[in-house]
C-alpha cells in the first residue's frame, strides 16, 4: 500500500464512484449534503427556465452556481470514495488469504472426507498437514505445527502452534510448514476475522459509533437553523420590496451548512480505520477506535510489555573468599545444558567477561524440576547446582551440612530489593556466589508513558512478581501504578472497580486467562499469537502480536475525533464570511446602505456570490489530504490541543474564507464569469 | 461614558457578587429540602399546601412525570387567568369599572404571564382592575418565576446525580421556590420599595388639576407589591403602562439601582448553585465570568451608541447629539441603557425607557442579548437552562477537539442531548423568524406598525424576539392590541417556553441516569479562561449566524442609512 493520497489508479475509481454515489437514495444517508443536491438540481433546473425565457446573462450566472453546486456534491463523494479506495486496496491484499482451499474434515464417526473450506461450520474438525492451508479460524486440538501466518501478518518468520496452552489459535487462509495439526473450526464461513476485517475496511458494514451520531444530529440541527434563516428572508425581502432569486437563496443556504464536515465526515471516519489497519491491527468496531481515545487507565502486562519478558544475568557477585573467576566458571558449568533464556544469559554475560565455555567430559545434567527448583550437574569434580536461595540454602544444608554466610544472604537481599532475581550458585557444600538475574525494560518504553501520562492516560503494570520486584521495574519503567502478585481473576477485578469509578480501562493479553479482563475492558487488544478464546473476548487484534501498540491505537482513536470536531469547528467559522460575501450582495440594489458591509470589497454582487459558492467548493477537496491523514496529534495535555486547534480551525476558520473569496473573487471578475 | 457611570457600572457588579453566594447557600437548603432559616415560618404552611393538593413532596419525579405535571400546573393556571381577566367587570375590587378582556387579549395576557413574558398589549392602569392585577397577575409573576427555577434546579440536579432515575419534585420546587425564596425577599423589597415612595393603596384614581389647567387622571394601586416580584421574579409586566419608568413604580436613583440588582439576583445565584452542586464552584464563576463579559460588553455598546446619538444631528448644529428620545431625564443616558441592557439579558422585560427610541444599534443590543436565548444571567431558570444548551454545545465541540467523547462534568455528552439542545434551538429560530416573516407578509401584521422600512422591521423582528424568548419588553412603535398580533404573539410565548423547558427537562432526565466519569488529566475542563473564552465564541457565533440576515436587515441597515442620512416617508 502506497502512502500517497493521490494515486491515479485509486483517484480513477473514486472519480466514477463520486457520480455512482448521486443516487439520491444513498446522499439521504448524509443529510447536509443531501440539501445540497435538492439545491443543485432546483439551481440547475433555473438555469433552463433562465436559457428558455431568454434571460441570457442571468442564464450564465445560474449556469455557474449549478455547476458548482453539482461539484460541491461530487466533491464530498469523491473524499469518501477515496477513502473507500483506500480500504478497499488494503482489503484486496486480505482478500488473497481468503481464498478456497480443500479442507479434510473428520466426522464423528472419524471418517475423513475432503470438502470445500466454504461449506465448514463451527465445531467442524479438521486435519491440516505440512504444506497445506488453514482452511478457517479454528483452534488446535492436537499436535503441534509451525505455520507462516505471513498472509495476515506480513512477518515471514513462522510461528509455532499447539493444542491446550496460550498458542492453539490458527487463522484461516495461513499455512502450516510442518508437522500435521487437528483443529476444531470456531467460526462459520463469513464471521471468521478476516471476512469482519475486509467489510471494516472496506467501509460495507461501517455503522456510526455513538460519537458519529451525535455529531451527525448537530450537523442536520444546525443544517435546519440555516434553512429556517435562509427561507425567511425571502419574506423579508418581500416587505423591503426586493426580490431574490431562487438560486441566490439556495448558494446562500449551501454556503451556511456544515457541507465541508458534511463532506468529509464518513471519509474521516473511514481513513481512521484504515489507519488502524496500516499499523497491523484489526479492530471488531469503529466504536472500538472511539472507545480508545476515551481511555483513562491502561492496564499493562509486566512481562512482554514493560520488559522484554525473559530476565537476563547482568552480574556475578562471588561469596567472600571465593574467586570470581571460580565462580563465573561453575555458572558457565551448571548453566551450559541449560537451555532457558535465563540459562543462556548466564552463558553470554560469562563469555563476555572472558570465560570460556567447557563442556564437562563426563557428568550427568540435572534439569531444572518445579519441585526442586534448581538445575545442574553432576560431574566428576562433584555437583554443581543453581537455583533460588532457599532450595539451594536447603540443598547444601542436607546433602552436605554446609552454611551459608551472613554476607550471601544479604547479597540475595539487596538484589531483591532492586526488582532482580538471585540466583545462587554452590559447589558441593560451597556457597561460590550469586548471579543478579534482571528484567530487562524495553528500550524507549519510559518516552512512550511520559507519552501516555501527556494525554492524561493512567499506566498500571501488572504482575505475578512480589511488590519489591514490582516497584523496582514500576520505578525504572516510569508508570504511575503497579499491581504485584496478581493473578488472574484480579486483573478482573481491577478493571471493574476502576469501571465503578466510571473510568475506561484499556488492557492487552492473549492467554486464555486474560479472556475474562479482555472482555470487561473497555479496549481489549489481542495479540495475534493469543488463544481463541482470548480473540474472541477482546474488541481489537493486533497481528504484530506487539502488547505496547495500544498506544498508538489509543492515539489514533483521539486523532479522529480530534479531526471530527476540528473540521465541525472550521465548517461552522467559515459562515461568518459568507454572511458578509451574501448578504451585502443580495440587498445590494434595494438597501444600498448594507454596502458598508462589503468588508472585502467584491467586485460586484453576482461575483460576490459566484466566490462564496465556489470557495465552499473547492475548501472541501483542499481538506481531503487533510481528512485522511488526520489532523496533527501531538500528545499534549488537553487544554494545549484544544488551544491549538481553537486557533488553526476556529480563529483560522473564520480569517480564510474571507481571504479565499477575496482572490476568488479576483480571479472570476479577472475571467469576465461575473 | 462618565466616571461616574463606570463607578455604577462597578458598584453593581460588587453588590451582585456579595449577593450571589449568601443566596445560593439558602437556595440549596431549600431545594435540597433540609432546614432552612425559614422552616419554622413557612414549614407548617408548605405542608399545609402538600395535604391540600395531595402530593408527596418526596417523590422523586422522572423528568417525564416532572414535565407532565408542570404542564398541567401551568395549563391550569393559565386557563383560570383567562377566565378571570374575561369577567373582571362582575368582580370586586374594580373602582374603575373595567369592562372585560377580549378573547384575543386575554388569551394573550393569560399566556404572556403563564409564561413568565409579561409582554402586555394592554396599558394596566386603564384595563385592568385590582382584582385582576394582583390575583391573576401578580399570583403568575410568583408562580411562573417558581416554575422557570425549578426547571433550572431539576436540570442542575441530573447534572449533578449520580445514576439515578429522578430529577425532584416538581410540586416541592415549586412551591418551597415560592414559601422560602420569593415571598420572603418581595415582602422585604416591598417594604424598601414603599420607603423610597412605590405606592401602595385601593384607592380610586386620583384627578389633579394641572397648572395649564388641564384635568389629569392619576392612576393608584397596589404598585409595590407587583414590583417587587416583576423584578425579582424577571416577569417584568409593570403595573402602569409606562413600566419602571412611571415615578409611582421606580421613584428614586436608590430603587432604580435595587430593581436592576433584583433581575440578576436569583439568576446569579442559580449560577453559583450549579457549580457548588457539580462539585466545581471554578465552574459556577467560570460560567459567570461568561454572562459578565457579554453582559459589560452590551452595556458599553448601548450606551456608547446612546451618547453617540444620531451623528447627522451634530452636523446639523445640536448642541449634544445624545439620544434623550424616549429616555427618563431622571435616569439619564447611562441608566436607561444599563436598565435595557440587564432587563433583556434576563428575561425580565421592564423598561425605564423606551427601547423603540433607542438608536439602531444601541437599540441592536436589547434585541441580540433577546435572540441569545436570555443566557446572560437570564430570566430566573430560565436563564441557567439556556446556558446550559450552550454549554453543552461547548463542551460537544470542544471534547472532540481534544479526542474524547465528551463530557460535562462527568457526565458523557451523547446523541440524545445534543438531539434535545438542537430541538430547542430550532424551535427558538423558528418561532422568531418564522413569526417574523408572517408578520412581515400579513396585512393585518403591517396594519400594526407605525414606522416604515428598518425601523419597521426591527419593530416587528423585536415583538417575535421578545415573545418567543419570554422578555416581555417591545418596540413599542408597534401596535399590538389586535387579534392578529394577540394570537401569534401568545403562541410565540408558548413556543418559547414551553419548547425549550420540556427539552432541557429530558436532558436532564438522560443526564441524571448517566454515570459520573472521574474528570482526569485528560479531559476539557469547564473551569478555566479558555473555557470561558470558548463558551462566548459559541454563543456569539451560533446567535450571529442565526440570526445575522434579520438583524442585517433591522438595525444594522437602518444604522447605515443614519450615517448616510436616508430619510424614510
Amino acid at each position: 500500500m502506497t502512502s500517497s493520497i493521490w494515486n491515479p489508479e485509486l483517484m480513477k475509481t473514486a472519480l466514477r464512484d463520486s457520480f455512482i454515489k448521486l443516487n439520491p437514495k444513498v446522499l439521504i444517508k448524509n443529510p447536509v449534503m443531501f440539501v445540497v443536491e435538492i439545491g443543485s438540481v432546483l439551481t440547475t433546473i433555473a438555469f433552463f427556465h433562465d436559457i428558455f425565457s431568454g434571460g441570457e446573462s442571468n442564464a450564465l450566472f445560474t449556469g455557474q452556481i449549478a455547476l458548482w453546486l453539482w461539484f460541491t456534491v461530487l466533491f464530498a463523494n469523491f473524499a469518501e470514495a477515496m477513502a473507500e479506495g483506500r480500504g478497499k486496496a488494503q482489503a484486496e491484499n486480505l482478500k488473497k488469504a481468503r481464498t478456497e482451499t480443500k479442507a479434510y474434515r473428520r466426522s464423528k464417526s472419524g471418517k475423513m472426507e475432503t470438502v470445500n473450506s466454504v461449506v465448514l461450520r463451527k465445531g467442524d474438525i479438521v486435519v491440516v498437514e505440512a504444506g497445506q492451508f488453514i482452511p478457517a479460524d479454528g483452534t488446535v486440538i492436537e499436535g503441534v505445527a509451525s505455520i507462516d501466518e505471513s498472509a495476515i501478518t506480513g512477518e515471514s518468520a513462522p510461528v509455532i502452534r499447539e493444542a491446550g496452552g496460550d498458542r492453539s489459535a490458527v487463522t484461516g487462509g495461513t499455512k502450516v510448514l510442518s508437522d500435521k495439526i487437528v483443529i476444531e473450526i470456531t467460526a462459520n464461513p463469513g464471521e471468521a476475522f478476516l471476512d469482519r476485517m475486509i467489510a471494516l475496511v472496506e467501509g460495507a458494514v461501517r455503522q456510526r459509533t455513538p460519537n458519529e451520531i451525535a455529531l451527525n444530529i448537530l450537523l442536520a440541527g444546525l443544517t435546519i437553523v440555516f434553512l429556517l434563516a435562509t427561507v425567511t428572508l425571502k419574506p423579508f425581502a418581500i416587505y423591503m420590496h426586493t426580490s431574490i432569486s431562487l438560486p441566490i437563496l439556495i448558494s446562500l443556504l449551501v454556503c451556511l451548512i456544515p457541507t465541508t464536515i458534511g463532506a468529509l465526515l464518513s471519509a474521516i471516519g473511514i481513513a481512521g480505520m484504515d489507519r488502524l489497519v496500516q499499523r497491523n491491527v484489526l479492530a471488531m468496531s469503529g466504536r472500538a477506535v472511539e472507545a480508545a481515545g476515551d481511555i483513562d487507565v491502561l492496564l499493562l502486562d509486566k512481562t512482554g510489555t514493560i520488559t522484554i519478558g525473559n530476565r537476563m544475568a547482568c552480574e556475578f557477585i562471588p561469596a567472600p573468599g571465593v574467586n570470581i573467576q571460580e565462580l563465573m566458571e561453575m555458572a558457565l558449568l551448571a548453566s551450559a545444558a541449560d537451555l532457558t533464556p535465563e540459562g543462556r544469559s548466564i552463558v553470554t554475560l560469562a563469555e563476555k567477561k572472558g570465560i570460556r565455555s567447557s563442556t564437562p567430559q563426563s557428568g550427568v545434567i540435572v534439569p531444572f524440576s518445579a519441585e526442586t527448583r534448581m538445575s545442574g550437574l553432576d560431574y566428576d569434580q562433584g555437583s554443581i547446582r543453581k537455583g533460588a536461595f532457599d532450595s539451594i540454602q536447603t540443598w547444601v544444608k542436607t546433602h552436605f551440612k554446609g552454611t551459608v554466610s551472613p554476607e550471601v544472604s544479604l547479597d540475595v537481599k539487596s538484589i531483591a530489593l532492586k526488582g532482580g532475581t538471585p540466583l545462587v550458585v554452590a559447589k558441593n557444600a560451597k556457597i561460590l556466589g550469586v548471579i543478579h538475574l534482571k528484567d530487562v525494560v524495553k528500550p524507549g518504553i519510559k518516552d512512550r508513558f511520559e507519552r501516555i501520562r501527556a494525554m492524561g492516560i493512567k499506566t498500571v503494570m501488572i504482575t505475578g512478581d512480589n511488590r519489591l520486584t514490582a516497584a523496582a521495574i514500576a520505578a525504572e519503567a516510569g508508570v504511575d501504578d503497579f499491581l504485584a502478585e496478581v493473578k488472574p481473576e484480579d486483573k478482573l477485578r481491577l478493571i471493574k472497580s476502576y469501571q465503578a469509578e466510571g473510568r475506561m480501562v484499556g488492557m492487552s493479553g492473549d492467554g486464555t486467562n486474560d479472556a475474562p479482563a479482555l472482555a470487561q475492558s473497555d479496549v481489549g487488544l489481542v495479540m495475534n499469537t493469543g488463544t481463541q478464546a482470548a480473540r474472541e473476548a477482546g474488541n481489537m487484534i493486533d497481528l504484530d502480536s506487539d502488547p505496547t501498540k495500544i498506544i498508538e491505537i489509543v492515539e489514533i482513536g483521539k486523532q479522529l475525533l480530534i479531526t471530527r470536531g476540528s473540521l465541525t469547528t472550521f465548517s461552522i467559522a467559515n459562515d461568518v464570511a459568507k454572511y458578509f460575501a451574501i448578504i451585502p450582495a443580495i440587498f445590494a440594489s434595494s438597501i444600498p446602505a448594507l454596502g458598508a458591509l462589503n468588508i472585502m470589497a467584491l467586485r460586484n454582487p453576482q461575483s460576490a456570490i459566484l466566490s462564496a459558492v465556489i470557495f465552499n467548493a473547492i475548501i472541501i477537496i483542499a481538506l481531503i489530504p487533510l481528512s485522511l491523514r488526520g489532523v496533527v496529534y501531538r500528545p499534549q495535555s488537553p487544554s494545549k490541543i484544544l488551544e491549538r486547534n481553537v486557533f488553526i480551525y476556529g480563529i483560522g476558520g473564520i480569517i480564510i474564507p474571507f481571504i479565499g473569496i477575496k482572490i476568488i473573487d479576483v480571479v472570476v471578475s479577472a475571467l469576465g464569469l461575473a | 461614558m462618565t466616571t461616574r457611570d463606570t463607578i455604577q457600572l462597578g458598584l453593581y457588579l460588587i453588590v451582585l457578587i456579595l449577593a450571589t453566594k449568601p443566596l445560593a447557600l439558602h437556595l440549596e437548603k431549600v431545594f435540597e429540602g433540609s432546614k432552612n432559616l425559614l422552616s419554622p415560618i413557612f414549614g407548617p404552611i408548605e405542608k399545609l399546601i402538600y395535604r391540600l393538593l395531595g402530593v408527596n413532596p418526596d417523590e422523586d419525579q422522572h423528568w417525564t412525570k416532572y414535565s407532565i405535571d408542570l404542564l398541567v400546573f401551568s395549563g391550569v393556571t393559565c386557563g383560570f387567568t383567562y377566565l378571570l381577566l374575561r369577567a373582571q367587570k362582575f368582580l370586586p375590587l374594580n373602582p374603575q369599572g373595567f369592562a372585560g378582556m377580549t378573547p384575543d387579549l386575554a388569551y394573550n395576557t393569560a399566556m404572556s404571564f403563564t409564561t413568565n413574558t409579561n409582554w402586555q398589549s394592554y396599558g394596566g392602569e386603564s384595563t385592568l382592575s385590582y382584582l385582576s392585577q394582583m390575583l391573576a397577575l401578580t399570583f403568575h409573576n410568583f408562580i411562573s418565576a417558581a416554575v422557570g427555577i425549578a426547571v433550572a434546579v431539576a436540570l442542575i440536579r441530573g447534572i449533578s446525580k449520580k445514576e439515578g432515575k429522578g430529577i425532584g419534585n416538581f410540586w416541592a420546587d415549586m412551591i418551597r421556590c415560592n414559601l422560602y425564596v420569593l415571598l420572603p425577599i418581595c415582602i422585604v423589597y416591598a417594604l424598601f420599595l414603599i420607603s423610597q415612595g412605590v405606592i401602595q393603596n385601593f384607592h380610586a384614581y386620583d384627578i389633579a388639576t394641572t397648572l395649564e389647567g388641564v384635568k389629569q387622571t392619576i392612576a393608584q394601586g397596589p404598585v409595590a407589591s407587583q414590583v417587587a416580584i416583576k423584578m425579582l421574579g424577571t416577569n417584568g409586566g409593570g403595573f402602569f403602562n409606562a413600566n419602571a419608568a412611571h415615578p409611582y413604580e421606580n421613584p428614586t436613583a436608590l430603587s432604580n439601582f435595587f430593581q436592576m440588582l433584583s433581575i440578576f439576583l436569583i439568576p446569579s445565584a442559580l449560577v453559583y448553585l450549579l457549580g457548588r452542586r457539580v462539585r466545581n464552584k471554578k465552574h459556577g464563576w467560570a460560567v459567570w465570568a461568561a454572562m459578565a463579559i457579554i453582559f459589560v460588553v452590551g452595556v458599553l455598546i448601548t450606551a456608547h451608541y446612546e451618547y453617540q446619538g444620531n451623528p447627522k444631528l451634530a452636523e446639523l448644529g445640536c448642541s449634544s447629539p445624545a439620544n434623550m428620545e424616549g429616555k427618563e431625564a431622571r435616569f439619564g443616558i447611562f441608566n436607561s441603557a444599563f436598565f435595557a441592557t440587564i432587563t433583556t439579558d434576563a428575561s425580565c422585560g421592564a423598561v425605564n425607557a423606551m427601547h423603540d427610541s433607542f438608536t439602531p444599534l444601541g437599540g441592536a443590543v436589547p434585541l441580540s442579548n433577546i435572540m441569545l436565548g436570555e443566557i446572560i444571567f437570564g430570566g430566573v431558570g430560565s436563564g441557567l437552562y439556556g446556558m446550559l444548551m450552550y454549554i453543552l454545545l461547548t463542551v460537544f465541540i470542544a471534547g472532540l477537539m481534544i479526542g474524547r467523547t465528551p463530557e460535562y462534568v462527568g457526565k458523557k455528552i451523547e446523541g440524545r442531548e445534543i438531539k434535545y439542545v438542537m430541538f430547542a434551538m430550532i424551535v427558538m429560530a423558528l418561532s422568531i423568524l418564522g413569526f417574523t416573516a408572517w408578520g412581515a407578509l400579513d396585512p393585518r401584521g403591517l396594519a400594526g406598525l407605525n414606522n416604515p422600512a428598518g425601523h419597521g422591521f426591527s419593530e416587528i423582528l423585536y415583538a417575535y424576539t421578545s415573545g418567543t424568548g419570554n422578555n416581555g419588553s417591545a418596540f413599542a412603535g408597534l401596535s399590538a392590541n389586535t387579534p392578529f398580533w394577540n394570537w401569534t404573539l401568545a403562541f410565540a410565548m408558548f413556543f418559547g417556553r414551553f419548547f425549550m423547558m420540556i427539552p432541557m427537562l429530558a436532558v436532564a432526565g438522560s443526564l441524571a441516569k448517566k454515570k459520573i466519569h472521574p474528570g482526569g488529566e485528560g479531559t476539557f475542563r469547564v473551569d478555566n479562561s479558555l473555557f470561558v473564552g470558548l463558551l462566548i465564541g459559541v454563543i456569539l457565533l451560533v446567535g450571529a449566524l442565526t440570526f445575522f440576515p434579520a438583524l442585517s436587515l433591522g438595525p444594522i441597515a437602518e444604522h447605515f442609512d443614519m450615517l448616510q442620512g436616508h430619510l424614510f416617508k
